[in-house]
């Protein structure tokens, strides 16, 4: 790892950062010339970027819209069933190709010109190439198959679609590696349908969010929607998987209790003693659905891809930054497409954990801000990343920050920073 | 309009007033009263409720969940102090039901306020009700939060 980066990429940030995981100077948030070097080394660079669900589009011509860091993109199922990604910019005067979410198009007109794109995002016709009575018109030798906006390769895994521009990222197995890629299709093992989407745009720069999930150690602290109303124990087991990249997390808690589903009633009774019991803890009825007593797993895709299954409460989260100090979270609620009624009625009901007003998650939209906002002017501070050691490793206990130094190993290594 | 829709009119009005009031007026212990026992209350956006997709930011099938909710809030969730100030419209009578209920709407405006002072419009959007009568009160049995936009800045830890 370079120990100065002004060499290795003239246009990175020219504050210092020593060699190592265990500091990250505050300037990272902060200085607009990092999130322009991240944009090429790191969005644009060898990872995998989250662009959809193949359940959002599931027949030829079903398109979602997207961006891969703050590039524009458009996802779209082509004629063979292939799934294709293009940047969404018209190759003649850069205008967006497409304007909404998402829709069926049989092919992609620009409004500004009507330059037209088929599925694969090909430049297929220009208007009026030939002029207009003989007048006007592209010169002769202007060919279409010369212009095409940027195309992305896809992969896909349970049921998540990936793009990148990189010729050098490796297979999506390999990318995330064997733990990780076992954690996502151990809760991702059959057909989605999504439930609900809700936007959550956040005070912070995109990483501070990146940190906070992989984080295991503020959970319990942070949050104590569990611990106030006695719901989890604390000698509940646990740990977190790691990709060998550092990138990539799992963790887990587990459950330590004998037949969980009503270990959450018995838990409410004997909190009463103290008055502080909630009414009504139907929404916690959860059920062992993948038979591993696993509780509660957070699984991250480098860079800004969050798989979430909170008891029966499943969800995409997808975050992107919108400037330096500021991002926005999507969230994706999501159920099987052979959900009996009383699971989607659980999983409905669950969700109410998570989200932007979500008992255990409700804080996390906050607490970037707070670091945005106190580092202010301490960009040349750092913060300490030393819990559970220096290393990145794979641990067996989520009393540690393993996982945000995996974060900066790799963001390290595609940045140079 | 009949005389009797006319009256219901200011009924409505009258208790979307009391209800935004109680919010604002941070007296969320109350907030569950205007609300059946067996009530559904869901904060959504008008994307998901087109699309008919079921879920919620908040989603509560019983007044009890409501009451957790605010308990949750005042014991256990960390946000900055913040206050909300509804601006509730006219309400509009949809329909009244066989079962006796009746289906209203009313559109909605909420500022937040921080407790740096920075105003914000957090939500517009509209309730989508279902109304019951009980002991000569108007009380929701259904209340749909249907906000406009997808975004929910922050948080969203006070009720709508």
């Amino acid at each position: 790892m370079p120990d100065t980066h002004a060499t290795a990429h003239p246009d990175a940030a020219p504050r210092a950062w020593p060699p190592g995981i265990t500091r990250i100077p505050y300037w990272l948030y902060q200085d607009a010339d990092v999130l322009k070097h991240e944009q090429r080394t790191l969005f644009e660079g060898p990872v995998w970027n989250f662009l959809a669900l193949e359940a959002d589009i599931p027949n030829r011509g079903d398109y979602r819209t997207t961006f891969v860091g703050a590039m524009p993109v458009v996802v779209v199922r082509g004629a063979g069933g292939a799934i294709h990604a293009f940047e969404n910019r018209c190759a003649h005067r850069g205008a967006l190709i497409v304007l909404e979410d998402s829709g069926t198009a049989r092919d992609f007109t620009c409004a500004y010109h009507a330059w037209r794109y088929d599925l694969e995002g090909s430049l297929c016709s220009v208007a009026f190439q030939r002029g207009v009575n003989g007048k006007g018109g592209m010169p002769a030798d202007f060919r279409a198959g010369d212009h095409a906006p940027r195309r992305l390769r896809t992969a896909a895994i349970g049921g998540l679609v990936f793009g990148t521009l990189s010729d050098a990222t490796p297979d999506i197995e390999t990318y995330l590696g064997a733990g990780v890629a076992a954690k996502l299709k151990r809760v991702l093992n059959r057909p989605v349908e999504v439930l609900g989407r809700f936007a959550q745009p956040m005070p912070n720069n995109w990483k501070l969010y990146a940190e906070n999930v992989r984080d295991t150690y503020h959970a319990s602290l942070l949050h104590s929607f569990f611990t106030t109303f006695r719901i989890t124990r604390f000698s509940q087991a646990g740990g977190i998987t790691l990709s060998e990249n550092g990138g990539h997390h799992a963790s887990a808690t587990i459950a330590t209790v004998e037949g969980s589903d009503g270990a959450y009633k018995d838990q409410g009774i004997r909190s009463d003693n103290d008055g502080l019991r909630l009414r009504d803890m139907s929404f916690l009825d959860a059920v062992d659905e993948f038979g591993d007593g696993i509780q509660l797993q957070i699984l991250t895709v480098f860079p800004t891809l969050v798989l979430q299954q909170t008891h029966n409460s499943l969800a995409i989260r997808h975050f992107l930054p919108n400037g330096t100090g500021a991002m926005t979270l999507h969230w994706t609620y999501l159920g099987f497409a052979d959900d009996p009624p009383e699971m989607r009625r659980r999983r409905l009901k669950q969700a109410n954990l998570v989200g932007p007003a979500g008992f255990i998650s409700l804080e996390d939209g906050c607490i970037g801000g707070f670091v945005q906002r106190a580092a202010a002017t301490a960009g040349d501070e750092q913060a300490v990343v030393e819990m559970g050691g220096r290393s990145v490793e794979t641990q067996a206990t989520r009393a540690t920050e393993v996982a945000v130094r995996g974060f900066w190993q790799l963001y390290r290594t595609l940045t140079g920073l | 309009m009949d005389a009797a829709d006319a009256t219901l009119l200011l009924r409505l009005a009258a208790l979307n007033t009391a209800y935004g009031s109680t919010i604002d007026r941070d007296a969320l212990e109350d907030w569950p009263d205007f609300f059946t026992e067996n009530s559904f209350y869901r904060i959504t956006t008008a994307a998901n409720h087109a699309r008919g997709l079921a879920a919620g930011v908040v989603y509560a099938d019983s007044r009890d969940m409501l009451h957790d909710r605010v308990f949750a809030l005042r014991r256990a969730n960390i946000y900055e102090r913040q206050a909300y100030r509804h601006v509730i419209g006219m309400p509009a009578i949809l329909g009244h039901e066989a079962d006796g209920s009746l289906r209203a709407e009313a559109p909605f405006l909420v500022v937040r306020t921080m407790r740096d002072g920075t105003m914000s419009l957090f939500a517009a959007g509209r309730y989508l009700d279902r109304l019951v009568e009980r002991e000569g009160r108007l009380l929701f049995a259904a209340r749909e939060v249907i906000c406009d936009s997808p975004n929910f800045d922050t948080l969203l830890a006070i009720p709508l």
